[in-house]
């Protein structure tokens, strides 16, 4: 388990250091979750409750709700064979694939915006023929989902890619020889192995889903109840002077990654336990 | 056996999101039958005049037309509103703060006739507005006209005018003053100067720089849509923050059109058309007047007077010789806005 | 798809393992689809304009100073969580104290927070009638508004990608060197700085790049504090909306692809880092 620090600093020096450490989450941390949770609850539980059960409102949860639970499943299966290619086999250029599996992690929320109006808008390269088909994929649900996966397209991957490298492939190779087939040994061997590593990045991407801002926004078209998700409704409301609805929304959206942090405790706990990676 | 559970549930969750996709792809707007969808694209203030507006005007077409009617509202700065249409957000109408945001729809999308402004009464402007200044309770600052926006130690709050529409015409209307007081455009042009050195924050939109002047308590003064700062001395913050009128200011016409490729696809164009119309009748102006929007219907403006100071109002086509070339001259990359906001 | 995997690849070392045609073939289908076909589009737009068009524009003077200020302040935001970092992830690993493992939870809550609500709760907080400000602003430091709330809002997002990435070198680096140091006369500074940091070294620059790489296009967080003053607080993402707005698309996908082109830069230079050591460490 843990190793119990002997400590090699003095206990003032200990205390001192946590204390820094403490101080400067609690600033930069603590704070600004309190803030939320304080601004929504500012004028008591009544007006709290009117913004969270207001009809748009609840079409903008029912949306993002919607969103995740679609480009989620989308980023699991991409990333559970990207990781199984990239960590079972060696091959030439395997460094400029991970490179671009992380691009849309350092991409600006922007910019993934911006290249779907340049792909899909109706002045963009595909837009004159998605119109003459009547399909519609900017300003709709169907863009809002693809510049989720977007953004949220490393988050699987790049948890599942370091945890299947030190795993190795002993495993897979005697199942093998064992006489199971690819499947098998796949559903069986691997996938056991992984699962929690697996639920721990499906859960960073659904927070990261549920909460993108920045590439939704240029897409979205803000229509009221239609195409506004949790984030865009909290700066909607933000701009409508209506404070205490804008932060009790977003007092949702941080109870939702609240729900994620402890999630996330929990299977870091059983992870422990289960994989074999404590000492 | 574990694994077989997670790899069952792995499958039903796929399948599930794949379902939804495909029962989301069913829905899209229009028109079925009895019923018809307008999607009015807007800016941001007049969401409360269209709450009014709305569903009067569907109990009218109701009894008109027998139709029912439904509306898609989506609000947000005039200029991403107009982008949005450009690149598809299918609107029916645009309602936006200023006529070079259709101009652009026109022009770059050809979704409209280039002479739209020309197909309802009033420059297309069903209501029109003013710039004014609010200032604190008391007028702590002593602000009295554009003159004592430059003082010393006042701070004044306006959005970016690249990105916002009201934003432009409070630099048009401080533009007028400076020509007036100093007679010529070089004067003008060293006042917009002065004022823009005592701006602290450039907000991208009209809201967000009443928020920071309301609730982050910043600047002494804000330049705000004369609707704007009657909601906030109304109801924002009753009591805290007072009005006043300069003695020059512009006459803002925020227009409305049918955006008419749009609509015939839709089949929308009979109720988009009265819909708009509407707007200019009685009803739809005292609503309009309710709102803190100057009516264009002289009747119901007498009626609201006291709400209503009137002052010297210059005009975008009289004075600045119509949007295009202002705001080729003002606000375009390399116009006059970014020589004076150029760090000295 | 199936029929590639029957195929043999000679560019890659052979492995018994089946699969590699379906799962290699389905993540570079998806790649192309979500991420490669998508991102060419700023290509080719950039190709479009031509060469003078896109230095024109992509390097105005006014995208420079947003540049300028993006990666400043984003540089700026990753020292101070290289340092606070380090000395969180320390206190995790080395220390017991109550309340540790709420603590630990909570360093990922930047990951999980929406950058909207980030963003307003941040401003509440720090603009001169805000909780923390109204504190501030007597002493004359203002951070709302300011490249510092800008830094600010950028430490929020970046912190946990430093404290993650050295944990895990942390509680693995074994006590026996510290020990063997220890005994061989170093004093505890000493036997930081000569065996505790360049084995944690390289994991702190990790850190430090996807923070950096996260701040540099940070926009949810960022628009709400930064007060968008052309020249002054106006981030480079900002102006990418702003160009929008203005219907300049030439504009935006010029500083879009600049922007894109660093963080490639930054990211592989990352990944062919950590290749060199994982090879090092293998042999």
């Amino acid at each position: 388990m843990r190793r119990h620090a002997p400590g090699t600093e003095s206990r003032t020096a200990q205390v001192l250091l946590i204390g820094l450490a403490l101080t400067f989450l609690a600033f930069f941390l603590m704070l600004p979750l309190v803030a939320v949770f304080s601004e929504a609850l500012k004028q008591g539980i009544r007006p709290f409750l009117d913004a969270v059960t207001n009809p748009d409102a609840f079409s903008a949860i029912r949306l993002t709700l919607i969103i995740a639970a679609i480009s989620v499943p989308l980023n699991m299966v991409f990333g559970l064979a990207a990781s199984w290619a990239i960590t079972k086999f060696s091959f030439p250029g395997k460094n400029l694939l991970l490179t671009l599996i992380d691009l849309p992690f350092s991409v600006s929320p922007v910019v993934s915006g911006l290249i779907f109006v340049l792909l899909f808008g109706a002045q963009g390269l595909l837009g004159p023929w998605l119109s003459a088909h009547g399909v519609k994929i900017i300003f709709a649900v169907p863009g809002i989902i693809l510049a989720t996966v977007f953004i949220t397209f490393p988050f699987v991957a790049r948890e599942l890619i370091p945890l299947m490298m030190e795993q190795g492939k002993d495993d897979e190779e005697a199942a093998l020889s064992l006489g199971a087939n690819g499947w098998q040994t796949f559903w069986h061997v691997t996938l056991p192995n992984i699962r929690w590593g697996l639920l721990y990045g499906v859960l960073l991407c659904n927070a990261r889903a549920m909460g993108e801002f920045g590439a939704v926004s240029v897409v979205s078209g803000h229509i009221r109840g239609e195409t506004n998700t949790m984030p865009l409704h909290v700066e909607i409301l933000y701009n409508e002077y209506d404070f205490v609805g804008a932060f009790a929304v977003a007092s949702l959206l941080a109870a939702l990654a609240l729900v994620t942090l402890v999630l996330k405790s929990v299977l870091e706990w059983r992870f422990d336990l289960h994989s074999g990676a404590s000492h | 056996m574990k694994a077989g559970t997670l790899n069952r549930r792995l499958f039903i969750s796929v399948a599930a999101a794949t379902a939804l996709a495909a029962s989301l792809a069913g829905c899209s707007g229009g028109k079925s039958g009895n019923a018809v969808e307008i999607t009015n694209v807007s800016y941001d203030p007049t969401r409360e005049l269209y709450q009014a507006v709305n569903p009067a005007f569907a109990a009218y077409w109701k009894k008109k037309s027998g139709q029912d009617v439904t509306f898609r509202m989506s609000h947000g700065g005039s200029g991403k509103q107009s982008r949005a249409i450009i690149d598809g957000l299918e609107a029916d109408v645009a309602t936006l703060a200023l006529a070079y945001d259709i101009d652009v729809i026109a022009d770059k999308a050809k979704l409209l006739p280039a002479d739209w402004q020309k197909a309802l009464p009033d420059n297309s402007a069903p209501y029109t507005s003013t710039i004014v200044f609010l200032v604190r309770k008391g007028n702590p600052k002593g602000i009295h006209d554009w003159a004592d926006l430059v003082k010393p130690g006042v701070q004044v709050i306006t959005p970016n005018p690249k990105t916002s529409g009201g934003a432009r015409w409070n630099f048009l209307a401080a533009w007028a003053y400076g020509r007036k007081a100093g007679g010529s455009d070089a004067a003008a042009e060293t006042y917009t100067k002065r004022l823009f050195a005592q701006v602290p924050v450039l907000d991208s939109g009209a809201r967000g720089a009443t928020t920071t002047f309301v609730e982050r308590g910043i600047g002494d003064v804000l330049l705000a849509w004369e609707n704007e700062a009657l909601l906030a001395e109304k109801k924002l913050g009753a009591g805290k923050f007072q009005i006043v009128v300069p003695s020059i200011s512009v006459l803002a016409e925020p227009p409305v059109a049918v955006i008419a490729n749009n609509a015939k696809k839709h089949g929308t164009e009979a109720v988009s058309k009265a819909y708009l119309e509407y707007l200019y009748t009685p009803e739809a102006q005292v609503a309009i007047a309710r709102n803190f929007y100057r009516p264009s219907d002289p009747k119901i403006a007498e009626q609201f007077a006291g709400q209503f100071p009137k002052l010297n109002l210059v005009t975008i086509d009289k004075d600045f010789g119509g949007w295009t070339k202002a705001q080729k001259t003002f606000f375009d990359d390399g116009g006059v806005f970014d020589r004076i906001y150029t760090k000295k | 798809m199936p029929s590639m995997t029957t195929r043999k690849a000679s560019w890659r070392a052979p492995s018994v393992l089946p699969g590699f045609g379906l799962t290699f073939g389905f993540s570079l289908a998806w790649l192309s689809l979500i991420v490669l076909i998508p991102l060419s589009t700023l290509f080719l737009k950039s190709a479009g304009m031509g060469w003078h068009a896109f230095v024109d524009v992509g390097f105005s003077s006014r995208a420079l100073t947003a540049y300028r200020l993006s990666f400043g302040t984003a540089i700026a935001a990753a020292f101070v969580n290289a340092v606070f970092g380090l000395l969180v992830a320390w206190v995790l690993v080395r220390y017991e104290f109550p309340g540790k493992r709420v603590v630990s939870a909570l360093v990922d809550l930047p990951f999980a927070l929406p950058t909207a609500v980030a963003g307003i709760a941040l401003t509440a907080l720090y603009a001169p009638s805000g909780w923390v400000g109204q504190y501030l602003d007597p002493l004359g430091i203002k951070v709302a508004f300011t490249p510092i709330g800008i830094t600010v809002a950028l430490i929020f997002i970046g912190l946990p990608f430093v404290v993650r990435s050295v944990e895990p070198v942390l509680a693995d680096l074994g006590k026996d060197v510290e020990e063997a140091a220890a005994t061989l006369g170093a004093n505890r500074a000493q036997t930081f700085a000569r065996v505790i940091f360049p084995a944690i070294l390289p994991a702190l620059f990790t850190g430090f790049a996807l923070a950096f790489a996260r701040g540099v296009g940070e926009y949810g967080s960022v628009i709400f504090i930064s007060g968008n003053m052309p020249g002054r607080t106006e981030i480079a993402p900002l102006l990418i909306v702003t160009q929008l707005e203005q219907y300049n698309y030439d504009g935006a996908t010029a500083i879009a692809m600049v922007m894109m082109l660093v963080s490639f830069a930054v990211l592989f230079t990352l990944n062919a880092l950590q290749s060199i050591r994982r090879r090092r460490l293998g042999a």
